[in-house]
């Protein structure tokens, strides 16, 4: 069995082969024709057969399209919304207005950044309490102008820091909770990469939550969990695997509505695919819900929430 | 352990177990100390005035009008929705628990009153796995909101409790937003809800139900907080100041409404009561 860094060596070697063909005119086609063919059953055998904790990293992939990119892709007019009208303005989670297939719709997204200087700015994508409380106030506009709650869902967690800590972030989290239990315009959560715990939920509350197949969702990472649980880094795989953090799995679970197929490699290997297909899905789910009355449609998330959880009943004595 | 069989369910009575010994020493001022002198005294050095640990069945009792207590906890208990096993099976682990603490969860529901006002009352109880909230708490929790609403009377959740119950994976995570959406019921109700967090309230509990308390009562000595020390130290390697995620940092913070005493703690929940609620 390859792993990825085979399969990205292969392909390396392949475009050596192309590029001497080129150059030196010796025909080399049908060599190469044979290695791409192999490659590509090496790589379709690969993406098979992911472990959960691969998964991770697909979701974890430097190369992984973000949500500006989505928003770039999927959305016209994207204007971007900024501060929280208390602290300052989070630039690991932006809201802004824009149109999805021409209908207005309010964006909530998790940013990370691609190089060290931007994740400077961006935190790796987690976001603080004037992150989550910039998200509250574009949840309060777009209720009070019947927009739709678009939310992209990308963070390792919310920002473990003294900072953070000090501006009530577990409250800012457990606020926001609150709001989209009851706010009055349809939801849409898609998880694009990681959905990382608390900070994941605290724009993920939903009538409908789909996510990438190569993306998690957790209620905290397989490192976190091998260190609370097994007390060993090493256990950081048998975490991924026990927690159940794969979309297809959590589609099993029932507490996701989708899982978006990926192309093979994950996302970024054919971004534009992707952002389709996504896009897609958000029009066909926000028809779906858009056209119940909201009284109906709070009902169904009250009760989607309601009924989460799994337990045993016993006959009462 | 026999008294978990299904079928089977145990309820929580205040009735006091009895006890082997009669002394005990202060882990604070090392002062050799008079067992029912200190459960008496709520729990706290009668030498000292360090505050010991309190399970749920004593705080209770520390805080309730003497015969109002009603276990009305739901008859469940933790399923393994995932299979879990990390270094035991998670049911062993839960079974060890109700066997250590001698409840069925980590949560007790009862009703009760508070200087003559019916309340519903949810306590954790922080020895059964940390006082996590998994599925059964989450639905205890959701629950005990609704028969206050039914009862029409307020809701009091006393939090100790670590965050999520990580062997139960998603579910757990979405017990916070469950919580979250029936608290909004309660507000719609217009009943209060009075949220006292003491040591420790953290994480995904502190980041949902017990942050959202019409008005929020620390405990002195609490811990307050969302991510752990040593998860900020091992991420960002960020100097903690020394009263970091205490109640007073909390309350310096703006997170709660006040800081009260152990034994002042009946006091103040039947004093805010009374502002909304006439005592019957």
């Amino acid at each position: 069995m390859s792993d990825e860094k085979t399969l990205d060596l292969l392909e390396a070697k392949i475009q050596e082969l192309r590029e001497l063909n080129k150059k030196d005119g010796i025909d080399l086609s049908n060599e190469i024709l044979r290695l791409e063919t192999k490659l590509e059953s090496l790589r379709a055998e690969f993406y098979a057969n992911l472990s959960d904790w691969e998964r991770v990293k697909i979701a974890r992939h430097p190369k992984r399209p973000y949500a500006l990119d989505y928003l770039e892709a999927m959305f016209t007019d994207f204007y971007e919304l900024h501060g929280d009208r208390l602290v300052g303005d989070d630039r690991a989670l932006l809201v802004g207005l824009a149109r999805l297939d021409g209908q207005p719709v309010a964006v909530l997204a998790q940013q990370k950044g691609r190089s060290t200087e931007e994740n400077k700015e961006r935190l790796f994508g987690m976001a603080r309490p004037q992150g989550y409380r910039k998200a509250r106030r574009a949840m309060a506009l777009a209720e009070r102008f019947s927009f739709p709650v678009v939310s992209l869902i990308d963070t390792p967690g919310a920002y473990p820091g003294l900072e953070a800590e000090a501006g009530n972030i577990g409250g800012a989290i457990a606020e926001n909770l609150l709001a989209m239990a009851r706010l009055r315009v349809p939801i849409v959560a898609a998880v694009i990469g990681e959905g990382g715990s608390g900070g994941a939920l605290a724009i993920g509350v939903a009538d409908r939550v789909v996510m990438l197949e190569n993306s998690i969702y957790s209620v905290i990472s397989p490192e976190g969990a091998a260190a609370i649980l097994w007390k060993e880094k090493e256990k950081t795989q048998e975490a991924a695997r026990s927690l159940n953090l794969t979309a297809p799995r959590l589609l099993e679970l029932g507490v996701i509505d989708e899982v978006l197929p990926e192309p093979p490699g994950g996302a970024h290997r054919d971004f534009q695919r992707m952002a389709g297909l996504l896009k897609q899905s958000l029009v066909r789910h926000l028809a779906e819900i858009g056209t119940l009355p909201i009284a109906d449609l709070l009902a169904a998330r009250y009760r989607r929430y309601r009924s989460a959880g799994r337990y045993r009943t016993l006959s009462d004595r | 352990m026999a008294i978990f069989k299904d079928r089977n369910y145990l309820r929580v009575n205040l009735d006091k177990d009895a006890d082997e010994s009669l002394w005990m020493r202060c882990k604070s001022c090392g002062e050799l100390v008079f067992k029912r002198r200190v459960r008496e005294n709520s729990n706290i050095c009668p030498h000292c005035g360090e505050y010991f640990f309190l399970t749920a069945r004593e705080r209770i009792e520390s805080l309730i009008d003497e015969g109002t207590f009603k276990d009305i906890s739901k008859p469940i208990v933790d399923a393994d929705p995932l299979g879990f096993q990390d270094t035991k099976p998670y049911l062993q682990r839960v079974a060890e628990a109700q066997e250590a603490t001698g409840l069925p969860s980590a949560i007790i529901i009862a009703s009760a009153a508070v200087a003559g006002i019916p309340i519903v009352l949810g306590v954790m109880d922080f020895r059964f796995i940390g006082g996590s909230m998994g599925s059964v708490m989450g639905e205890q929790i959701s629950y005990a909101m609704e028969e206050a609403i039914g009862r029409r009377c307020p809701f009091v959740l006393i939090s100790s409790s670590g965050g999520a119950r990580i062997q139960e994976g998603i579910f757990s995570l979405l017990q916070m937003a469950k919580t979250a959406a029936v608290r909004a019921c309660l507000a719609e109700e217009r009943l209060p809800f009075i949220s006292i967090m003491t040591y420790p309230t953290t994480a995904g509990v502190q980041a949902s139900i017990a942050s959202l308390g019409d008005v929020i009562i620390a405990e002195k000595g609490a811990m307050i907080g969302f991510a752990g020390p040593r998860v900020i130290q091992n991420t960002i390697s960020e100097q903690l100041p020394a009263n970091y995620q205490t109640d007073s940092f909390a309350y310096q913070h703006g997170f709660i409404d006040r800081v009260a005493n152990r034994e002042d703690l009946r006091q103040e929940l039947g004093k805010i009561l009374g502002f909304f609620v006439e005592a019957r």
